[in-house]
């Protein structure tokens, strides 16, 4: 992992990589000033966040859950309600975002008591049936406003560049999450996670204390989740139960990961940043939601038939035949991040060609 | 309101039962495939606009017309079942499913909202006016007719599963896919069928929903959904007499508390999913504490 002296070339590539990157996105806002550009790239950005801490949770632990919207939600009302009743404008309605986030985490700890007492499929249908309870309050309480939401304070800031304060805020936002989901993956924590992700019952068994483990991650994944939606809210300007707490937010946000692949750093990263520009611009392609909507269900489904394993544990995977291949060693010890051996040993030529199918089996 | 209690208990017992089939028909396919079926709300509000359409266009009676839209939902689900479901493989099969399932509910919905519209529409027949005097008080007959042909439709499903050579593979299946597969069932067919009749089911559900929930749109799917999985997960995954007894009961409880009031009865509802779950993670009637990865 941690290499002493000198890089590995492949370790050069990879930071030179991330470091040019990062600099085309922290440009990008100069080069397209174009309004409409930079609110699908805030979205972008707000939601390649969002996946990535998803990834935290559910990536690595293997829980998947369809109720992260609560934590959204949470955040977004937390960010409005206090904007309300303090009665604060312009600039210091940032300052109410930590406290999104610590809503969210608040929120996420009788959450997590619940709904971490039971195992995956189970897990998944509570999540759900919690996000539904808090979409119910959000329309049925009176200080959320009701079926008319809350609406953020109005911003009197340059229309020309009113979208860069959010932009390089959700950009930090992301960066730091990212990078705490890279730091997570290589620590004993996040071992943790894996080995529950991968046999619950043996990791209890070999001493790791799964329940607190999880609620963990869970409170992390939260407590990024609800700083967005806090950000989200003053982006968009208002918040609605039926838009904070989103079923399509629960699901774009696994489809992401799951599109880049479920469980590494990078996949659920670049999942957001190919489904939802795609996703933007398929609504403003179709006048018609329905076909949009029609257009958008196909497209996971072909994500999820054609790429069930995500775009990068299938790419690592077909490099790594192919690497094999040109050295002519058979491919049989190329072993994919889901530790699965890429393919059988004893037929080595036909291995490379075909690793890639046989493991996605 | 000693009076009123009486008639929402009657009404959730009747109404929890056709829950139940469509429950049941979730919970089959949990426990043969063990996936879970996130479109079959929008399965059952698809069957509800069949039922409509052929009722309005063709003017055939709610009842005649699933002869049609039974096993028009059964071809629906069995080829939904190869095209998307059967082609996932490996160890994240079972989350795959679920969003691809949901993939399928979000096409379907836009379909339905495209064809239909978003307005709300209401299946109607004489049996869906006219009312009949039990026990005290005065109840459309559709409420009694559903309830009867879902208790029906239970009592065949059971004979299927416990009197058949199909239904024998099929709780084969549940028990162990591997040893099923090696004492020759054709696992495949077997899971094909079970997918088609837990969509069958969702044919029935959907015209009694559509003549009693006072209208519905595309969008009632999510509600169904939801409810539909709380059930399942109440009764225990995979049990199907689970899955009944959790639809009356919760049915019922919502239709109690929606005396006092409408708005927070869905979230007792959940809450009461939530409080079982603390104390019963395996549901009220699951057999296994916990179902092996």
């Amino acid at each position: 992992m941690t290499d002493t002296g000198m890089l590995r070339p492949a370790t050069a590539w990879r930071g030179g990589g991330v470091l040019a990157l990062l600099a085309a996105v922290a440009l990008f806002p100069l080069v397209f000033t174009n309004a409409l550009v930079t609110t699908i790239a805030v979205d972008t950005l707000i939601f390649v966040a969002a996946a990535a801490a998803w990834n935290i949770f559910s990536g690595y632990s293997g829980y998947i859950s369809l109720g992260h919207a609560v934590f959204f939600g949470c955040g977004a009302y937390t960010v409005g309600i206090g904007a309300r009743d303090w009665q604060l404008t312009g600039l210091s309605v940032f300052a109410l975002l930590p406290l999104a986030a610590v809503v969210a985490t608040v929120v996420a700890v009788p959450f997590g008591l619940v709904a971490l007492r039971v195992r995956r499929h189970t897990f998944v249908v509570v999540t759900i049936a919690v996000f539904f309870i808090f979409q119910l309050m959000a329309f049925n309480f009176s200080f959320t406003g009701g079926t008319t939401g809350v609406a953020a304070p109005f911003l009197a800031w340059n229309p020309g560049t009113y979208n860069d304060p959010f932009y390089y805020l959700a950009l930090a936002i992301g960066v730091v999450t990212i990078a705490l989901s890279w730091l997570i993956r290589g620590s004993r924590f996040g071992l943790q996670l894996r080995a529950i992700r991968d046999d619950e019952d043996r990791a209890r068994g070999l001493g790791v204390r799964t329940m607190r483990v999880k609620l963990a991650a869970f409170m992390i994944s939260a407590f990024v989740t609800g700083l967005l939606g806090g950000l989200w809210f003053y982006f968009i300007t208002q918040v609605l139960p039926q838009s904070g707490f989103d079923p399509a937010f629960d699901l774009s946000v696994a489809l992401m990961a799951f599109l880049g692949g479920l469980g590494t750093v990078s996949g659920p990263v670049l999942g957001a940043m190919i489904l939802m520009p795609a996703q933007q611009y398929l609504t403003e392609q179709f006048t018609n939601d329905y076909l949009s909507q029609i257009v958008l269900g196909t497209l996971f489904l072909v994500v999820i038939l054609l790429l069930p394993r995500g775009v990068i544990p299938t790419a690592g995977e077909k490099i790594t035949s192919w690497r094999a291949n040109r050295s002519g060693r058979p491919a049989a010890h190329a072993v994919t991040p889901g530790g699965q051996a890429a393919a059988l040993p004893g037929e080595p030529s036909a291995a490379a060609g075909t690793a890639g199918k046989e493991s996605a089996r | 309101m000693g009076r009123q209690i009486y008639e929402a208990v009657v009404d959730g017992v009747l109404v929890g039962g056709v829950y139940g089939l469509m429950a049941v028909g979730l919970t089959l396919i949990f426990g043969v495939l063990d996936i879970i079926n996130i479109a079959q709300g929008i399965f059952v509000i698809l069957g509800a606009y069949l039922s409509y359409a052929l009722s309005v266009h063709l003017h055939i009676d709610l009842f005649l017309g699933l002869l049609i839209t039974v096993p028009a939902m059964f071809v629906i689900g069995v080829v939904i079942y190869w095209a998307f479901i059967q082609p996932l493989r490996g160890r994240e099969r079972t989350s795959m499913s679920l969003l691809a399932s949901y993939a399928v509910a979000i096409i379907l919905e836009g379909i339905l909202y495209w064809i239909f519209s978003p307005g709300y529409v209401q299946l109607n027949a004489w049996y869906v006016t006219a009312s009949v005097r039990v026990f005290g008080f005065y109840l459309p007959y559709i409420y009694l007719f559903g309830f009867a042909l879902a208790v029906a439709l239970v009592v065949v499903l059971y004979l299927i599963l416990y009197r058949t050579r199909f239904g024998r593979s099929v709780r084969a299946t549940m028990q162990d896919q591997t040893a099923s597969r090696l004492i020759g069932i054709n696992v495949n067919r077997v899971a094909a069928v079970t997918f088609g009749i837990g969509v069958a089911v969702t044919a029935v559900g959907g015209m009694v929903y559509g003549a009693t929930s006072g209208g519905f749109n595309p969008n009632s799917g999510y509600d169904l959904i939801s409810r539909l999985l709380a059930i399942m997960i109440l009764g225990g995954l995979g049990s199907i007499g689970g899955a009944l007894a959790a639809a009356v009961f919760m049915i019922t409880l919502e239709s109690v508390v929606t005396i006092w009031s409408p708005n927070w009865a869905i979230v007792v509802f959940y809450a009461a999913l939530v409080i079982v779950l603390t104390l019963r993670p395996a549901g009220l009637l699951g057999r296994q504490a916990v179902r092996a990865q």
